[in-house]
Formats: C-alpha cells, structure tokens, sequence
C-alpha cells in the first residue's frame, strides 16, 4: 500500500487551475481538453475536476473489462468528496502510473490496492474545499460540514458551493494523504449502493467505446498472418500478389513478441480497409521455419504426462512430515488421476489495437489489462523511451486475463512506424485470436491421500504434470505449497514434472485457480465419501478451530473462521442435507469451496443428468467473504453470477484447446463453445458474509468452487466421477 | 450502391462482395454493430434487415439491395426498441457490453414476434447470441421487463 500512497502524494502535488495560471497536468490536460473543450474547471488531484457549474469530473484510473471498476473506484472519491453521485461523471484517465499509481485489472487488486487510496483522494480534496471555507468565512474547519457538492455552516446560515471555493482550495496545501479523516462506516452514502456501470447508457445505445471501435481521422487498418507454429519465424514469403491488391499500403515484418527481437514471425497487410487486407492476406505466400516446433501436440503430452506420472516427480513443491509412513498406516487410502486442458480466452471483441506513430512519438489506443507493462514492452521491442509512448485505455470487450499480455500492443506499434503519420488499426479475426492466444496450461494430477480409522484426513500425496522447463512452471501453471489443505495436514508431499511446451501461457479469470479447485474439492469429495460424511462436513473438520494461517509465498493469509462461516451459509442458504442425496430422478447436489484472491466462496450447485448423459445445471447458491464491504452490489451479484456460469463453460461444455503439429486446432466457436443462454441455469442466489477486513476484489474468486460444485453434483447424481476436463457422460460431451 | 440505413440513405461506392458489418463500420462509421467471429456463430453483427434479425458479418453488402437496414443505433425506432434498450439499461445488463448490441436487435425483434414470450421462446431465439460475460440471467430478466413494458404501453 506505500507504493500507491506515495504514487498519490505525487498526484497531489500537480494541484492546478485548468485554463488558469498553472498547467501542470500533460496526462489529465490531455485528457479533458478532449473531452471538454473550454472548460475552466479546476483539478483538485489528478482524480478530480470540479467545474464552473458545480459539476464534478471524477477520473477513473484502471482498465474496465466488464468487471465494474470504472464505476466502482469512482464511487469511492465520490463518497469521500461529499458529493452526489448524480453530480459526477466518470472519465477514463491515461496510462500514467506515476500519477495515478498501479493501473491493472488483474488478480481481482483494483478492490484492496485502492480501497483506502481513492478515499484518500476525496478525503483530501473535500478537506482542502471545507479549508478554503473557514478561511474565506473565518471559522473554525471543525464548524463547517460538507455534503452533495457544498459547505456549510451551520451556526450562520451560511453555504458555498465546491465551484465557488476551487480557486481558494487549489492554493492550501494539500494534507497528508495518510493522516486525512475518511468517513466512519455509518456515514457512507455511496460506497454500500447499488450504482449502475457508468458506461451502460452508452453500450446499449451502440455508442463506440471499445478499443476496436476507435476512430481516427485518416485511419488505415492492419491484418496479421503470424506464424501458426509458435516460436516458428518467416523463411520465405511472396507478398507480391498481396501487395497489388487495390487499396493495399505495405505488406511488413513483425516480430509478434514470440521471438527474438531482430527476428520476425508476423507480416502484417495494410490497407485502406480491413477487409481489404483481410483479401490481401489471403494471398500471401509466406514458408515458415518451424525446425522442431511441429513436435508440439496434445497428443504427444498425453503419453508424455502418462509417463511421467509412471515416475517419480521431477521438482519439490512441498514435502512436510512422512507421508509414504502414513499412507502405509492409514486406515484407508484413496487414489485418483484428474486432468484439465489447455483453454482460450475467446474475449467477444477480438484482440486488436490503434497505433499512430509520429515524430518519434507513438500514441496508442489499446484495449489492455495492463498498458504499463504494455509500455514497457513496446519501449523495448522499439527502442522507443517509455516516456514517448501514449496510451489512452479504451474500454475492453472481455478480459479474462487475455489483455494481460500484451502482444497486439507491440504489434500495432511496429505496424504504426511502418506508417508513419498515419492512425492504423491492428484487428484480429476470431481465428487469430483462438490460434495466436497465451494458454491456461493444462495439467494432471495424481493424488494419493490416507485416512485414519475416524475418517480423518492424515496424508495427501498429489504429482502434479504440467508444463515447463528447469523445474518450474510456465506462467500459470504454478501449485502453490499452500494448496488447500496442505496448510492444514501435518503430512503432505507435492511433486511436480513439467514437460516442455512452445504454447504461450497465460492467466484465465482466476488463473490456477480454475484448475486447482476442480481438482482438490472433487478428490475432497471422494475422501468425504471414503469417511462417511458429506463435503462441507470434511471440509469442516480439516479447517478446524478459527485461526489465521501464516502467509507463505505469493498466497494469501488464510483465515479458517471466513472459510466456516461461508461454508455454514451457503449451507443454509440451499438448505444442504448433510445425508447424501440419492440420485433419484437423475437429480444430484454438490458442493465445492476455494479461497482465492483473497475471497472466500462455497458454492452449491443442482444438476439433473439425463439418461443420455445430458447435464442441466438448475441452481446454484452462492455464499462469499469479501471483507467489510460490498461496494457496489448490483455489480458485485453480476461478477459472481458471470463466475459462476462461466465456471460451467469451462467444465462442461467441451471447452479445450488442441495442438497439432505445434499449431493451434480450433479457430472459432463452432470448435471452441461458449455457453449459450440455455445452458445458464435458472438461478444463481448471491448472499455475502461480512467480516471485520478491508474489502478484497471480485473478478476471480467466485470462479473456481462452481466446478467441483458441477463434478460433485454429476457424481451424486449418476455415481459417475468426473475426473477429466472438459468432462464426458456416457461417451457424450455434456 | 444505394443503401438505406437507420431511416437515412446512403450512396456508397465499395465491393458488393465486403460484408455489410464492415460497411457499417468503417463506410458508414457505425461501430455500433459489433465483429465477433466473422462467421455468423456468435451474434455480435445482428442487424435488422427489413426488421428480420441477420448476421452482417455473413451477408455481402451487394446482397442488401433495398432493403432497409437498422442497427444498434437506430433500434428505437423500432416499436419494441424503446422497451429493450430501457429495460437492458435498468437492470444494468451489461458486463463488458461488447454482445449487448446483438443481444439487443435479436431481443427486439423477439418482441416484435412474441409480444408475451416464455422463458423457453427467449433461450431458444436468444440462443445465436453469446455473451461470454454470461450476463443471460439480466437478459432472460430483460426481455420479461421489455415485453411488459411494451404490453402495457399498447
């Protein structure tokens, strides 16, 4: 949290009048003079604008993929400034995180990385405004109150607008950020209700907003054909039929990020129109060099995990107490293999991104998760300094962790040099985007897990496969050593063999997660089932007393009283029978809890399972622990419900992705599904547990237990166990 | 060509070939309609063509003739468009928003069809449109809200 404070105090020494005597703001002026041409506000921060009509400007600072944080940061300046939500409008600063510190939408941090900051920000600015009062009405700060844009006092009558003090507040020094007042709880009027997404009027009018609907005057647009082997470079091309395509401009080189740098694997057509370069590209000839590449399948690292998993692991994740000796005394052991593929992202719009290269500097318009990074990467593969290249964040059509990378950001970079002066749009079609993605790895796991003679859980043993190199993982393919429960159980043994891949990796929504939870809660299950009891129960018992876990490495710090408690509710909150349900009817509940991202979630969940093998998802209840507050609930009930259904996606309607010969198989929807409305169940019930700690995020980890939820369900339904994603009934993809 | 688009006629010089989704877009500078897969799967481009839901992606702008064009900015013209566009904006339908154009020219003329649809009249003419925000439980709502809104407004 230091690193952002201080970020903030930076921000607050650009204090300034806009259109006034000081211009202090080049990110934030570049910013409203587009948006309002003229206008004489005055910036209390970098956040925050108030205008000549006692209007406010209230910057928002990180990237919106659907995930509700341009709304949702804003509201906490809001609540903190004393001003009506109705007064305010929400505009998307740059990328700038000198001044409006981290900028990213990953890991579900916006929430705890900013909870105090943004208060912070409008704390400060509301102090600065009700200073500039009691100087101006010489009373004391401690008199005067603030509320819906105003001050008054209340001893003399006496009220100013915010507009009407700017002048004098821009001048008072600005307090420090850590030791302004926030409001207590009692008092919040904005941050607890329910505030629709900012942007909604616009979307459902069809007004541009996305990153691929940017427009510029003079605008060209790019397609690129990339090398469908990954790591493969160009040996030979042919672009001459490309190149006379009427309304062609230049068939380039690119090196997509993949390879290194100086070496290309990439040409990009631009033309006049997209689909003109789309035309063009068709008939370039292009022979790549692949070497060994082709090597690469899924096929191939089926028979390589399997033997592998014939063997010993080859890399220590966590070895604790004697588990082959508790194995051998346990009064019953369990084992079982799970196994989960390589998934896409498939976000809606499409990867793409707008470059104009110009005079040295280059202006990009991107739709990503992490434009800093962005930056660095594109400063790097250019030979550009960072501090020459502009970003303005547009809104994304889906994130997911995709715009996490950032590959179309270099890309479109390349290809605006290669036009200087002229805006160039970089549009991915749906078969670039599936074949040319940064991959959930996928893995096995073989888990061996003892227990005694009441049932209790004493050993668990798990040779985690998956994909790497040297002993460690790919990005996203990590198992944590605090693994529920490894924390927990005094003897554990997790082992690891990663086999090489030239797949890209990268983070799905609640990257490992997704994975992890699917396998640990459905062995949980079996191990339940061995003891005679149900899941919650189980779980339950290994939890044990409440207590805090210590942090170990990147995890979180885990908190076995938040676990009981969602796990009692969502209990009560489905009216879960502890004894098994039976089946009948082809009808089955499961249950399934994860913690991630600092958020603790238990999910029951309804199937039926027809005779053919068909699985109806009917309800799901969903109990979570996020902290002290649920900042805005309508939007936090859509990211757990999208979660939820999402989870299902991947679980169960044959979601995966196939290498052959080191490319990518699937290019479109027709091979890589996405949930369909009816497959949404009827239902997804949210209720939120409220506990005494700072608010934590919500993109991710209501995520994970719906796939246990899924698998355990099936299995209470037809008996049958689902160890295998996406998973299978009766020969029939479900 | 000549082509009559959002109650507006245009006169465009391209290849009759070029879908209509990129005419909209980058001729008529109408990025309303949305490209998602390029082959008709997933629903973002619905347009209305003669009021009848097609995928512009797929359809040869040469192909349109007189047929008269609505999009996502002109949907209120349509009797039911008013009712949907309200209702998705009421109960915040959107997540990323990028489907919601699609979803919504396909609700629409589903009111224009149905003015009183079931739950399994909605999955099934819904089903062509993918939202991968999996915001369906608010669209399913939305379109219960639109139809009585619309019912009560006859």
């Amino acid at each position: 949290m230091s690193g952002s404070l201080e970020i903030s105090r930076r921000s607050f020494l650009s204090v300034s009048l806009v259109g006034g005597a000081v211009l202090s703001f080049g990110a934030w002026l570049a910013l409203s003079d587009e948006a309002e041409a003229g206008s004489s506000g005055a910036m209390l921060n970098a956040f925050i604008r108030i205008n000549p009509d006692n209007s406010v400007v209230i910057g928002a600072k990180n990237p919106e993929i659907g995930q509700g944080v341009k709304t949702m940061l804003p509201m906490l300046i809001a609540e903190e400034l004393d001003v009506d939500w109705e007064q305010v409008r929400i505009e998307q600063t740059l990328a700038n995180e000198q001044k409006y510190g981290r900028q990213s939408a990953g890991g579900s941090r916006s929430t705890p990385v900013n909870w105090l900051p943004m208060r912070q920000a409008g704390a400060a600015a509301r102090s600065m405004l009700v200073m500039a009062a009691a100087t101006k009405w010489g009373v004391a700060f401690e008199t005067l109150t603030a509320g819906s844009g105003m001050v008054r006092h209340a001893a003399s009558g006496r009220t100013a607008t915010y507009a009407s003090l700017t002048e004098a507040a821009v001048k008072i020094a600005p307090p420090a950020l850590d030791a302004v007042p926030l409001k207590p709880d009692s008092a919040f009027r904005i941050i607890g209700t329910s505030r629709r997404g900012v942007d909604t009027p616009a979307i459902v009018r069809g007004q541009p907003l996305f990153g691929i609907d940017t427009e510029l005057p003079g605008m060209v647009y790019a397609a690129l054909e990339a090398c469908p082997v990954f790591q493969g470079t160009i040996a030979a091309v042919d672009d001459q039929a490309a190149k006379a395509v009427k309304g062609v401009l230049a068939v380039v080189p690119i090196n997509t990020g993949l390879v290194p740098k100086g070496s290309f694997d990439a040409l990009a057509i631009i033309a006049d129109s997209w689909w003109t370069a789309q035309q063009a590209r068709s008939r370039l000839k292009v022979d790549w060099d692949t070497g060994t590449l082709t090597q690469f399948s899924t096929e191939a690292y089926a028979e390589q995990a399997d033997t592998a998993l014939a063997q010993a692991p080859e890399a220590e994740i966590l070895s604790k107490g004697d588990v082959e000796g508790q194995l051998s005394g346990a009064a019953r052991t369990v084992t079982a293999r799970y196994d989960y593929p390589f998934l896409g992202h498939c976000t809606l719009e499409p990867q793409n991104c707008t470059g104009l290269y110009e005079d040295g500097q280059l202006t990009l318009w991107a739709p990503s998760q992490s434009p800093e990074r962005g930056r660095q990467e594109v400063a790097a593969m250019l030979d550009l300094a960072p501090d020459a290249i502009k970003i303005h964040m547009t809104r994304i059509g889906g994130g997911f962790g995709r715009r996490l990378m950032n590959d179309y950001m270099v890309q479109a970079a390349q290809i605006a040099r290669a036009v200087p002066g002229k805006p160039v749009k970089l549009i991915y079609t749906r078969g670039d985007d599936m074949r040319h993605d940064y991959y959930r790895p996928g893995g096995w796991h073989e888990l061996t897990a003892g227990l005694d003679n009441e049932g209790r859980l004493v050993a668990l043993k798990d040779h985690f496969v998956s994909f790497g190199a040297d002993g460690e993982p790919v990005r996203a393919a990590e198992l944590e050593e605090t693994e529920f429960p490894a924390q927990i159980v005094s003897d554990v043994h997790f082992g690891a063999t990663y086999l090489p891949t030239n797949l890209p990796t990268g983070w799905l929504r609640a990257p490992t997660s997704n994975a992890m939870g699917f396998v640990f809660q459905s062995f949980l299950d079996e191990l339940a089932e061995a003891a005679g009891v149900d899941l919650p129960t189980f779980v339950l018992r290994i939890l044990g007393e409440d207590r805090l876990l210590p942090k170990v490495g990147r995890a979180n710090q885990f908190n076995t009283g938040r676990a009981r408690k969602v796990i009692e509710e969502v209990c009560t909150f489905a009216n879960w029978d502890a004894k098994r349900p039976s089946g009948a009817g082809g009808r089955g509940r499961g249950f399934g809890f994860y913690f991630s991202h600092a958020g603790y979630f238990a999910e029951i969940l309804d199937a039926t399972v027809s005779e053919g093998g068909t699985v109806k998802v009917d309800k799901i209840w969903v109990a979570g622990d996020i902290g002290s507050h649920v900042i805005n609930p309508v939007n936090a009930l859509h990211q757990v419900q999208g979660a939820a259904i999402e989870g299902l996606a991947q679980a169960m309607i044959g979601q995966k992705v196939d290498q052959v010969d080191g490319a990518i198989v699937q290019e479109n929807f027709d091979s890589f599904p996405l949930l369909r409305i009816e497959a949404a169940p009827q239902d997804v019930a949210v209720t939120f547990v409220t506990s005494p700690f700072p608010p934590t995020g919500l993109g991710e980890p209501a995520l994970p237990p719906v796939i246990p939820a899924l698998a355990n369900a099936i299995y209470a339904a037809t008996g049958k166990r689902i160890r295998s994603l996406p998973m299978q009934l009766q020969g029939q993809t479900a | 060509m000549d082509l009559t688009v959002n109650r507006g006629s245009h006169s465009i010089s391209v290849d009759p070939e070029k879908p209509l989704l990129w005419v909209l877009r980058e001729d008529l500078h109408l990025p309303g309609t949305k490209f998602g897969c390029g082959a008709g799967l997933c629903g973002a481009c619905t347009v209305l063509l003669d009021g009848q839901p097609v995928r512009s992606c797929q359809t040869p702008v040469g192909a349109v003739g007189e047929a008269t064009i609505t999009t996502i900015e002109d949907v209120t013209s349509q009797p039911a468009g008013p009712h949907v566009v309200a209702a998705w904006e009421d109960l915040d339908v959107p997540q990323c928003g990028y489907c919601q154009a699609g979803q919504i020219m396909t609700a629409t003329w589903l009111l224009e069809q149905m003015p009183d649809p079931q739950d399994e009249d909605i999955d099934a003419v819904m089903s062509g449109n993918i939202c991968r925000c999996s915001t369906y439980l608010r669209i399913r709502e939305a379109i219960r809200q639109a139809a009585k809104a619309k019912g009560a407004a006859v």
